[in-house]
């Protein structure tokens, strides 16, 4: 349940946009560059992209960088001392533009990054974001929003989800956290009294394509299948998928050094890779790609709804759209659905 | 393309090959790679503009290779391709029938890779206007200029590595930047990583690169990589007499001559 809807006449969102400027706030939005639309640290309205069905990559990065320090140290000949970063220190951002099926992929992500140690620096990131999210009035044939319990308006993971009611008109916001109360303070003359208001019929329409608890309980028999190796022989092995995927939260450790001090940092690794098993005797327990393939779906599909109560995809679809090599996830689910046991 | 479907299903009937690998029809209107392995298969098989995935970094991935000897259809940029491959003893007639394409669209029919390389040699590779455009764009940059325009084209990497892995010439076991012992290329996408990266990846591919462009094509993100590779290839030209992939070439970036007129190198 929504704390307050309101309307946003359609001219007003520049105004509100300049208005959390004002209040010093950095701004990530969806931009246009090379054809493909990104979130940037955005200074004007103008800026913003519009006409695109969804970002190419998903908005995780600002709670989950691709690369971030977790400590510095340095090497003495008393010993090794380590500091840790700052975790209080980071900014506070706004996430302008985010689709429903993006916002509800930073519950999967904090479910992992709090499964059992909690993760104190994705956990801080997260505190200082404020999500605004905004419906979808267009789909494509790679959308499965519906197929993964979300939908074209779903509320899920937005501070603010806001609306637009027909093409040019104004907007509806749903008001649903306290973090999404303090946007509206900021500008209350912006967001005026909504009527009964029924946002459905502006929504993109996208069919459910399957039962996501079927194929659930197919996979649990399915480990052995031959179709992981015909769904994979066309995949090339990289982390296209995974990097834009808003649940993925594979990370490696590594350390940068510079003579006798340095960093620790983590950064975004992916299970498509065969170097991600590999171990030092030279041994690799998933040593081609249909294993990979299949542990990309079972971690998704089987493992995380059955460890952390949630499914590790949200069908966005972005997965497929950036994949080179046409490795439809979807086309992939719905042939696991169909296949006999 | 019936004459491409008929010619593969003679292949799979005669079991002359184990696999054939063409183009089928993909999702949302893409094409993809098709792995034919009996004959009802090849009736998939189709060919048009939009097959612009380079097949050839099919041919020295494990999994398809395991399945015996292969056939592949071959764009003139996949055959170039398998002509360099092979000088680096990645393919050969042991393991591979050239199913070529012609520039018209046309199936030609090839016994050996020599008639490959005899076929390509009638191309030269040229790197077409708009990209030299690009690129003289870049050589009248100052260098701070050009310093700039590539750290903010690298910046949205995020070290996927799909342009490795649809380079059919990105073929090691281990390729240098997956090595932590020591670290050669830091792992993070980062400023130094990034563009060390994409730099170590244009030098490896020097007098290798057919200007396939699968790197590009490849990118999730856009960005415009196959200008760094382009670039070398016109250096090569300047430079070394130009890049033609040959069965006996050598390869420009590792190859000696005891009477080079570069006097350091002797």
């Amino acid at each position: 349940m929504s704390i307050d809807k309101r309307l946003i006449r359609k001219d007003s969102l520049e105004k509100l946009f300049d208005i959390l400027k004002q209040n010093s706030k950095k701004i990530y939005t969806p931009v246009s560059k090379n054809g493909k639309v990104s979130f940037k640290d955005t200074v004007s309205f103008s800026e913003i992209a519009t006409n695109y069905i969804q970002t190419t990559q998903s908005s995780k990065e600002v709670s989950f960088p691709r690369t971030e320090k977790i400590l510095d140290y340095s090497k003495s000949s008393e010993g090794m001392s380590v500091k840790g970063i700052e975790i209080n220190r980071f900014p506070e951002i706004i996430l302008w533009g985010v689709r429903p099926c993006d916002a509800m992929g930073t519950g999967q992500i904090s479910a992992i990054f709090n499964w059992d140690y909690k993760d104190e620096i994705y956990n801080n990131r997260l505190s200082h974001v404020t999500v605004l999210g905004f419906s979808c009035s267009k789909a494509d044939e790679y959308c499965f929003c519906t197929s993964m319990g979300g939908n074209p308006g779903n509320t899920e993971g937005s501070d603010i989800l806001f609306t637009q009611l027909g093409e040019n008109g104004d907007f509806l916001a749903e008001i649903e956290t306290e973090k999404g109360l303090s946007i509206v303070a900021m500008a209350p003359g912006l967001f005026e009294k909504a009527g009964e208001i029924k946002k459905e019929k502006f929504l993109a329409n996208v069919p459910v394509k399957f039962e996501k608890e079927e194929i659930r309980k197919k996979l649990e028999t399915f480990f052995e299948s031959d179709h992981w190796v015909e769904q994979s022989l066309k995949c090339l092995g990289c982390a296209a998928c995974a990097y834009v995927c808003p649940t993925c939260a594979c990370f490696d450790i590594q350390d940068e050094s510079h003579g006798k001090s340095g960093s620790r940092v983590r950064c975004w690794d992916s299970c498509g890779f065969s170097l991600f098993t590999l171990h030092t005797s030279g041994h690799n327990p998933r040593g081609v790609q249909s294993e990979r393939w299949r542990q990309r779906i079972m971690h998704k599909f089987s493992y995380m709804p059955d460890r952390l109560s949630v499914f590790g995809c949200t069908g966005c679809g972005r997965c497929s759209r950036a994949c080179p090599a046409d490795m439809n996830i979807l086309e992939h689910l719905i042939s696991i659905q169909e296949a006999a046991v | 393309m019936d004459d491409l479907r008929k010619k593969a299903r003679e292949l799979l009937e005669a079991s002359a090959v184990k696999v054939v690998i063409g183009y089928e029809q993909g999702t949302a209107g893409k094409t993809r790679a098709l792995f034919a392995e009996n004959p009802d298969d090849t009736d998939k098989l189709i060919f048009d503009s939009r097959c612009n995935l380079n097949l050839a970094a099919y041919v020295t991935k494990t999994e398809v290779k395991n399945k015996g000897k292969m056939a592949i259809t071959a764009t003139l940029p996949v055959m170039r391709s398998i002509i360099q491959l092979a000088s680096e003893s990645q393919v050969s007639d042991n393991n591979l029938v050239v199913l070529g394409i012609t520039p018209e669209s046309k199936l030609v029919e090839f016994g050996k890779i020599t008639e490959v390389e005899t076929f390509v040699h009638q191309y030269q590779i040229e790197i077409e206007t708009t990209y030299r455009e690009k690129l003289e764009k870049l050589n009248k940059m100052t260098p701070s200029e050009r310093w700039q325009f590539w750290i903010d084209e690298f910046t949205p990497c995020f070290k996927c590595y799909a342009c490795r892995a649809a380079c059919p010439m990105c073929y090691c076991g281990r390729c240098t930047v997956d090595f932590n012992q020591p670290q050669w290329i830091p792992v993070p996408s980062h400023q130094l990583g990034n563009l060390e990266w994409h730099i170590m990846r244009a030098v490896h591919l020097t007098g290798r690169c057919i200007d396939c462009d699968a790197c590009y094509n490849a990118c999730p993100l856009g960005i415009p990589l196959n200008l760094l590779t382009k670039k070398m290839i016109e250096d090569v030209k300047t430079n070394f007499g130009g890049y033609q992939p040959s069965l006996n070439g050598g390869h420009l970036m590792s190859t000696y001559k005891p009477d080079d007129k570069e006097n350091f190198i002797q």
